[in-house]
């Protein structure tokens, strides 16, 4: 095995573009590891993890390009396959404009050109409370998917916005729908007359998906980032979307998204929504409180609508006894961190404790490269597990690896996973993970077990991946795929043979009580 | 602030466009959305920076107090006013010097630098000898002084001396004035640092003949419009820093029934003069200079505001001053020049960068409007497609466009102007400037033109500085 670290001074590319780089260079023949990244701390570690010479001067403005082969020629074709995919990507950049047109270097600069609009920002988190503050005083809402913006930095961001009657979805935002267009991680649902304000980035997913299949379309959803709900930062975001949803012509009726949310900004804004005159259904997670399907059919009830039966296909298959499958534990391996969420708070009823690297209050904590014991669902989103690698719904691979390893473990009873479709998720996402199903379905038999597979399949028919044919590769590969999130949970529970849970939407529904931040 | 109609600027109403920074992928999956998107191309900021930007960012002044400077530097005019000796105008006493960029002392000045003040001593009488010049400048008995710190601008070594005869501009919009030597042609000239008798000859006439000359037709023909002809050698193809022909032939044109219709003069010393502005394509240099000193000056001063104000060299460091940080300077060793040589000269005898001049590339001329002087281009070692791609990636580090000051090849498009140092240390990308090369050496002249950028330190200093007087959240 041999090792080669070279730096390459003035060049740059995004995080994402080098992580599918990296990818590519991988598939060289010999060639073993492939770290291809801007010298930052984060990657220098995650080189030196693995046991990479990295010499101190790499900075955060250099390229470090750190292959592992088998011998010399595997090295010098994964500098062969790097140099073709980096000739390939500028073949693309030089594509666009003459030769002596300049790109926008800032925000600022691109708003100056054409003025008005949103701001979609996914710069690195140390910098990209920069652009952020750059989009905003030049006037512009900001839809802000990084992650790891310290907390001041987004009240600061968000007063600021405020003062400029600018809106800043984020930090760490995955999903927002504005006039049609969706932004970042968002499903492609039909234009209609509910609005959602979503701290919630698969949750609005979730939520948005639903009202599509029941006939419903979204006038936008403005997403917030998972904190805007806190005590912290008080629902500032939040705060302002109302407003605009209430003056929006378009928007009838606002659904509010959110993980666990601070109960005095609950209240706040239910009263800002009795002011407005807007009429509002919660769909917030938190213990006894209803799931986002029940909420969604709510919702449906408020405005006059129908639900409909979701949509699941089960393929009819002998159920073999419980005995002889063996496996008595739910392993539930999500990429959607609030359907892990509302996974574990109603597996939780029938199973006790989840352990998690995203526990609930009170459950135990793992980290997700832990060998899977026991009740465990894992958040393959959560930042623990997407240091140097983008999200799982851009790149499955660590998510696949585990759902192969699952078919080996006689203890796991059933596995629970999620799969969202929409725009900037992965192109073929179903395709991939309907392999390491089988892989693992094939494995459970092969040690004479059995390994039931339940999918939370969240998407529509419009989106670029197609429902019915994800659904149709899931379920050829012996997946019970669900539409709802939370259907998929009790099916799994009744894998395991445990009662469900009930279905806490015949419980009164807009009731908060305190201790609602289950974490 | 405005008010709008519909929250939020719109954003629900207005059909959708995106800005996108970062991951690609995301602008990608718009334009399948039929979304119109553009991409920034997005390099993280320069080294140490991240903290000042991200108070100066949040600065909530900030956005108005650049606006403010740069309505005050697009509204600047600037008028040449008189003629006089520096001791009259800018009370130069005898043993003062003036010298081009930031404070400087004998000790760290650079060859070109140490020549010009040579010749100045000697030219003042203050030594007779270079020797006994050189022994008076490290003594105690000579004082030397920015020409920014008197609001004036000297090009290359820039060195006034009491009995120099200056240019006196005045802005009449914001009050401001400010001062340029008068130039003395190209070659074996005090600026780049010779000081051989020939020097010091053309020196004297100067003070003797062109300056008294010069004096009473600007007095005849009252105050010359100056910021004029900016727009108009932009459209004769000059940029104001390396090439001022147009003007200085306008500026000839302008004077000239009014030089030689001074009838008490030797007719032979009025054709001296005529024979001295028109041959010397460079002699509208030293008013540009103070033109572009005038509109900087308007913007000293604004609280909050990130405009660079100044960017000058004195031959040892570059130097650059903030709108928002008064007075105070931010230096780091100066670069040396790339370009083109004259004769044999060679690029280890440039001497790293240095004077005033960059005051032209501040206010949006010089390098900033390369593309309005392809013919600059071959002086200074470039190509007309990098002239195209210079001016149009100034518009990147810039606030605005200059509403007068134009670029035909550009479709008119306003000059890029009003350097903002957060953009500089957020983009990475360093003014560029067209320059000239001084001989390393006391005594060489000029050794060639080219380019050259400041180091990139001055700006992550000043930004810590602005950063620092960010008034603390409550």
């Amino acid at each position: 095995m041999t090792d080669s670290v070279e730096i390459r001074r003035g060049v740059y590319h995004d995080s994402v573009t080098l992580m599918q780089v990296s990818q590519q260079v991988r598939t060289a023949p010999g060639v073993h590891e492939a770290l291809i990244g801007m010298g930052t701390e984060l990657n220098l570690g995650l080189m030196r993890e693995v046991g990479f010479q990295v010499p101190d001067e790499a900075g955060p403005n250099d390229l470090v390009i750190a292959l592992r082969g088998e011998d010399e020629a595997a090295l010098a074709a994964g500098q062969d396959k790097l140099v073709a995919v980096l000739a390939e990507l500028h073949e693309r950049s030089r594509a666009t404009g003459s030769t002596t047109e300049v790109a926008p270097r800032t925000i600022g600069s691109a708003a100056r050109r054409a003025p008005g609009g949103i701001a979609l920002i996914s710069t690195p988190g140390q910098y990209a409370v920069l652009d952020a503050l750059d989009a905003v005083n030049a006037g512009l809402s900001v839809m802000l998917f990084s992650d790891n913006v310290p907390l001041a930095d987004e009240v600061a961001l968000k007063d600021a916005a405020a003062a400029k009657d600018v809106l800043v979805m984020g930090p760490d935002c995955g999903t927002a729908v504005v006039g049609g267009a969706a932004l970042g991680f968002a499903n492609v649902v039909r234009p209609g007359r509910i609005g959602l304000v979503a701290a919630s980035g698969t949750g609005a997913q979730q939520v948005m998906a639903l009202l599509d299949l029941a006939g419903e379309g979204i006038s936008h959803c403005l997403g917030l980032g998972g904190r805007d709900l806190s005590s912290d930062v008080g629902g500032r975001s939040a705060r302002q979307a109302l407003r605009a949803l209430a003056a929006d012509e378009s928007t009838a009726h606002v659904v509010i998204v959110s993980k666990p949310a601070a109960e005095e900004v609950v209240t706040e804004l239910e009263q800002l929504a009795a002011e407005l005159g807007v009429p509002v259904s919660w769909a917030t997670l938190g213990r006894g409180l209803p799931d986002l399907t029940a909420a969604v059919e709510q919702t449906l009830t408020a405005v006059g609508a129908q639900a409909p039966t979701w949509p699941s296909w089960v393929p009819v298959e002998p159920r073999p006894s419980s005995a002889a499958a063996g496996g008595r534990s739910l392993r539930g391996l999500y990429c959607g961190g609030t359907l892990a969420d509302e996974a574990m708070i109603l597996a939780e009823e029938a199973l006790g404790p989840i352990s998690s690297n995203i526990p609930l209050r009170g459950a135990p904590q793992v980290s997700g490269h832990d060998t899977l014991t026991g009740h465990v669902v894992i958040d393959f989103g959560d930042d623990e597990l997407t240091q140097g690698r983008a999200h799982p719904m851009i790149d499955p691979s660590l998510r696949l690896e585990r759902i192969r390893q699952q078919g080996e473990d006689p203890t796991c009873g059933v596995l629970l996973l999620d799969l969202v479709l929409g725009h900037g998720a992965h192109q073929d996402p179903a395709g991939e993970l309907a392999e390491a199903v089988s892989a693992a379905r094939t494995a459970a038999t092969g040690r004479g077990g059995h390994l039931p597979v339940v999918v939370a399949l969240v998407g529509t028919e419009a989106d670029p991946q197609g429902l019915q044919e994800c659904a149709r590769m899931l379920s050829t590969a012996g997946a019970h795929v669900f539409t709802s999130n939370a259907q998929a949970v009790r099916a799994a529970l009744s894998h395991l043979g445990t009662p469900a849970p009930a279905d806490p939407s015949t419980t009164t529904p807009t009731q908060h009580e305190t201790g609602r931040t289950d974490r | 602030m405005s008010t709008t109609e519909q929250p939020l600027r719109g954003l629900l109403t207005r059909d959708p466009s995106v800005v996108a920074a970062g991951a690609g992928i995301f602008g990608d999956a718009l334009r399948q959305q039929a979304v119109p998107v553009t991409d920034v191309e997005w390099r993280p900021p320069m080294d140490g920076t991240s903290e000042a930007l991200a108070r100066v960012l949040a600065d909530p002044r900030l956005t108005e107090a650049n606006a403010e400077a740069l309505r005050r530097i697009t509204a600047a005019e600037a008028e040449l006013v008189r003629i006089a000796p520096a001791s009259e105008v800018l009370g130069l006493q005898r043993g003062e010097f003036l010298h081009s960029g930031p404070p400087l002392t004998w000790e760290r000045a650079s060859g070109p630098m140490r020549g010009a003040l040579l010749g100045a001593m000697l030219f003042e009488g203050l030594a007779s000898t270079a020797e006994e010049a050189e022994q008076k400048l490290a003594g105690p008995d000579i004082s030397l002084a920015p020409c920014h710190s008197r609001g004036a601008v000297g090009p290359m070594a820039g060195v006034i001396s009491p009995s120099m005869w200056v240019f006196e501009l005045r802005d009449p919009v914001h009050g401001n004035v400010s001062h340029c030597s008068l130039n003395e042609g190209l070659g074996k000239v005090l600026r780049y640092g010779a000081y051989s008798e020939e020097v010091i000859t053309r020196l004297e006439w100067m003070r003797d003949v062109l300056g008294p000359v010069l004096a009473g037709a600007v007095e005849r023909h009252g105050p010359v419009d100056i910021r004029a002809y900016l727009p108009q050698m932009l459209q004769m193809g000059d940029e104001g820093h390396n090439r001022n022909r147009s003007a200085t032939l306008m500026f000839l044109r302008d004077l000239l029934p009014h030089i030689v219709a001074q009838g008490d003069r030797d007719p032979a010393d009025i054709a001296e003069v005529c024979r001295f502005v028109g041959a010397n394509d460079h002699f509208a240099l030293n008013l540009v200079m103070p033109a572009c000193k005038l509109a900087m000056a308007a913007a000293k001063d604004i609280p909050g505001s990130s405009v660079v104000v100044t960017m000058a060299r004195n031959g040892t460091d570059f130097g650059i001053q903030l709108a928002g940080t008064g007075d105070e300077w931010f230096t780091a060793p100066a670069n040396t020049p790339e370009g083109l040589f004259l004769g044999s000269y060679g690029p280890e005898d440039a001497n790293p960068d240095i004077g005033d001049s960059a005051i032209t590339e501040t206010a949006g001329m010089g390098g900033f409007v390369m593309a309005a002087a392809p013919a600059i281009v071959r002086l200074v070692g470039g190509n007309v497609d990098f002239a195209l791609t210079t001016t149009r990636t100034m518009y990147e580090i810039t606030l605005g466009e200059h509403p007068s000051l134009q670029v035909p090849i550009l479709e008119f498009r306003g000059a890029p102007i009003a350097i903002d140092a957060t953009a500089v240390a957020r983009t990475g990308v360093l003014p560029q400037i067209n320059t000239g090369m001084a001989g390393r050496v006391a005594g060489t002249g000029q050794v060639g033109a080219g380019l050259v950028t400041p180091p990139a330190e001055v700006f992550v200093d000043a930004l810590r500085s602005l950063a620092d007087r960010v008034p603390t959240r409550d």
